[in-house]
């Protein structure tokens, strides 16, 4: 069930971002500006996690997860270290998406050559 | 010389002959690619979760580069541009679509070296979501803070 | 001599020899027996996306210079430009050819500017033979004005897709198989429109304001023509041009009146609203029409090539797009 409500999630959070592009007339830059700005204030308002708990995957893998993790990490870190967490905490949760994507991207810019 | 038409009555022209996009179409094939990755991912985290023995909370860590290391590869090979051009948000939007802003970026500036090329431009595309991401968590975290110290 | 705006060439200066090179999705589109040479891969064999473009610019030089019979040192003056920042594809071709060189920049419409001056230095009596060309690259475009070239981004339909491609031609007063009689040099046309993503509607006017300032200067109407071929205004482009003359009172054919961006490719190439970039007007020019010319199957022809002149910068900022097209009226020479 989880895998079903993984693809109508991440669907839906995709064609929202698709309508944003098509209609609203944003750059994919502003787009996922905006989602992930969505996630981050959707994770202060504590109503990210139960669609996470809901769907899985489907509310992880959007670009909305991003804000919410960045929330997420600076409020967990606040609780444990007070105000200072707010910085120190703020990439706890994303640092394996950024850091994998810059390693790979690193590396794949060492073997590979745009084809076009 | 030839007079030249109204600015405003020619931009109203312009907008009348534009080719109207294939909204549903597009928003269709958004959904269906948007929501096979995340089918991926949740694939994924099955596999860390009964096999590598991760718990829910940590297993996104793994399925998150996972899926990021699919996209960079896609995206060396020559592939992910050629998914992005016919599904639109359903491959920007998730995570790979995020590591492709990144792959591409440090792909294309490979000849003009690895410290002001590569180093300089991988975040070219990518960067203004982490600007936003962190500047917005930073302003909600604080605002809840505040919010809870009150009530 | 001139008659209003527009530059007449009394000694019919003439287009000795001419070249045109493409790349692979050119040489699988319905002029790819037109190109004089196709590279069947992006990089045209060498390292960079910007090398590619220098090699096709120099590759269509070489080859007009090659089929009419001339070396480098016959030629006392190379007018080129390009789509990238300062120029750089015809500054360093320049280099190769080692000749007497004026960079332009007058973005897409660089054929016919091109072709205009090396018409006004020859007819005039300053420069003897004159080499003029220009040159744009699908992939070095991309990088330099939109997204990195791997970068999965979906464009809308009134996108245009860059030509990688050149185009060439030798100036002369010699015999000539083609004469250049008039050129009409355009002014810059801003009416306010600011989508990146559909310039050819940015550039119809400016096409429409050279085509009708050309045609009152001479005296002339459309059908004075066998053919009037714009540069790149893709598919939208070229509905509003037509649509502006129409609403100006001019009785034309539509047929007539062409697109250089609409003749590149297939429909089913995936090219949006049709071709655009500096290599539109010039390949279809020096390749395909100049054929037609030689052969007399056209035997007057106003070709306008139109350019965008904005830059990402301007675009971030906010501005709007001024565009310019110029106008050059060949003839099958006798």
């Amino acid at each position: 069930m989880i895998f079903f409500w993984a693809f109508v999630v991440g669907g839906l959070i995709s064609a929202v971002g698709q309508l944003m592009m098509d209609v609203g007339r944003l750059t994919p830059g502003h787009t996922t500006v905006t989602l992930v700005v969505a996630g981050a204030v959707l994770g202060g308002l504590g109503w990210y996690e139960p669609l996470i708990r809901f769907a899985g995957a489907g509310a992880s893998v959007p670009i909305t997860s991003f804000g919410y993790a960045l929330t997420t990490g600076a409020l967990e870190e606040l609780k444990r270290h007070g105000w200072i967490g707010v910085i120190t905490g703020m990439f706890e949760i994303t640092s394996a998406g950024i850091s994998a994507a810059i390693i790979f991207s690193f590396l794949a810019a060492l073997v590979f050559r745009p084809k076009g | 010389m030839a007079r030249l038409p109204e600015a405003k009555a020619y931009q109203a022209l312009a907008r009348s002959k534009e080719t109207t996009r294939p909204v549903a179409a597009n928003v269709a094939r958004a959904f269906l690619v948007g929501g096979l990755i995340s089918v991926v991912g949740q694939a994924f985290m099955w596999l860390y979760e009964t096999v590598f023995g991760f718990t829910e909370q940590t297993a996104s860590n793994p399925t998150v580069a996972t899926l990021v290391f699919l996209s960079v590869l896609l995206t060396g090979l020559g592939v992910y541009d050629k998914i992005g051009e016919w599904a639109g948000a359903g491959s920007i939007v998730p995570v790979t679509g995020f590591a492709n802003t990144m792959a591409s970026s440090a792909l294309d500036a490979r000849s003009e070296g690895l410290v002001y090329g590569v180093g300089a431009n991988m975040f070219k595309v990518a960067g203004p979501v982490i600007v936003f991401g962190t500047v917005a968590a930073f302003v909600v975290a604080l605002v809840r803070a505040v919010v809870e110290a009150l009530v | 001599m001139r008659r209003g705006r527009t530059w007449l060439f009394p000694n019919r200066p003439g287009i000795l020899a001419s070249a045109a090179v493409g790349g692979p999705k050119e040489g699988e589109g319905p002029l790819a027996g037109d190109f004089d040479l196709i590279f069947d891969d992006v990089y045209a064999g060498m390292q960079t996306f910007e090398q590619a473009e220098r090699k096709l610019l120099e590759s269509a030089a070489e080859i007009a210079l090659k089929k009419a019979g001339l070396g480098k040192d016959d030629v006392d003056l190379f007018l080129a430009g390009d789509l990238l920042s300062q120029g750089v594809t015809a500054s360093f071709a320049a280099r190769t050819m080692g000749m007497p060189f004026i960079g332009l920049n007058g973005a897409c419409s660089t054929s016919m500017e091109g072709l205009a001056l090396a018409a006004l230095a020859v007819d005039a009596g300053r420069v003897r033979r004159a080499l003029t060309g220009t040159a744009s690259h699908n992939l070095a475009a991309e990088r330099t004005y939109r997204y990195p070239t791997e970068y999965g981004a979906q464009k809308p339909p009134t996108a245009q897709w860059t030509v990688t491609g050149a185009g060439a031609g030798i100036v002369a007063l010699d015999p000539a198989p083609v004469v250049i009689t008039a050129a009409t040099v355009g002014r810059v046309v801003d009416l306010g429109l600011k989508d990146p993503l559909n310039m050819g509607a940015a550039m119809a006017p400016a096409a429409y304001d050279t085509i009708v300032t050309h045609l009152e200067d001479m005296t002339r109407s459309p059908g004075d023509y066998d053919l009037i071929v714009t540069g790149d205004l893709g598919r939208i482009g070229r509905e509003l041009l037509l649509e502006l003359l129409e609403q100006a009172g001019l009785r034309f054919d539509p047929e007539k009146i062409v697109d250089a961006g609409l003749m590149i490719y297939r429909e089913d190439q995936g090219v949006f609203s049709g071709a655009s970039g500096a290599a539109s007007s010039a390949a279809v020019f020096y390749g395909h029409l100049m054929k037609h010319l030689v052969a007399g199957t056209i035997f007057r022809l106003l070709i306008v090539a139109t350019g965008a002149l904005m830059s990402p910068v301007t675009y971030q900022q906010g501005e709007s797009v001024p565009t310019i097209a110029h106008a050059v009226a060949v003839e099958r020479g006798r």
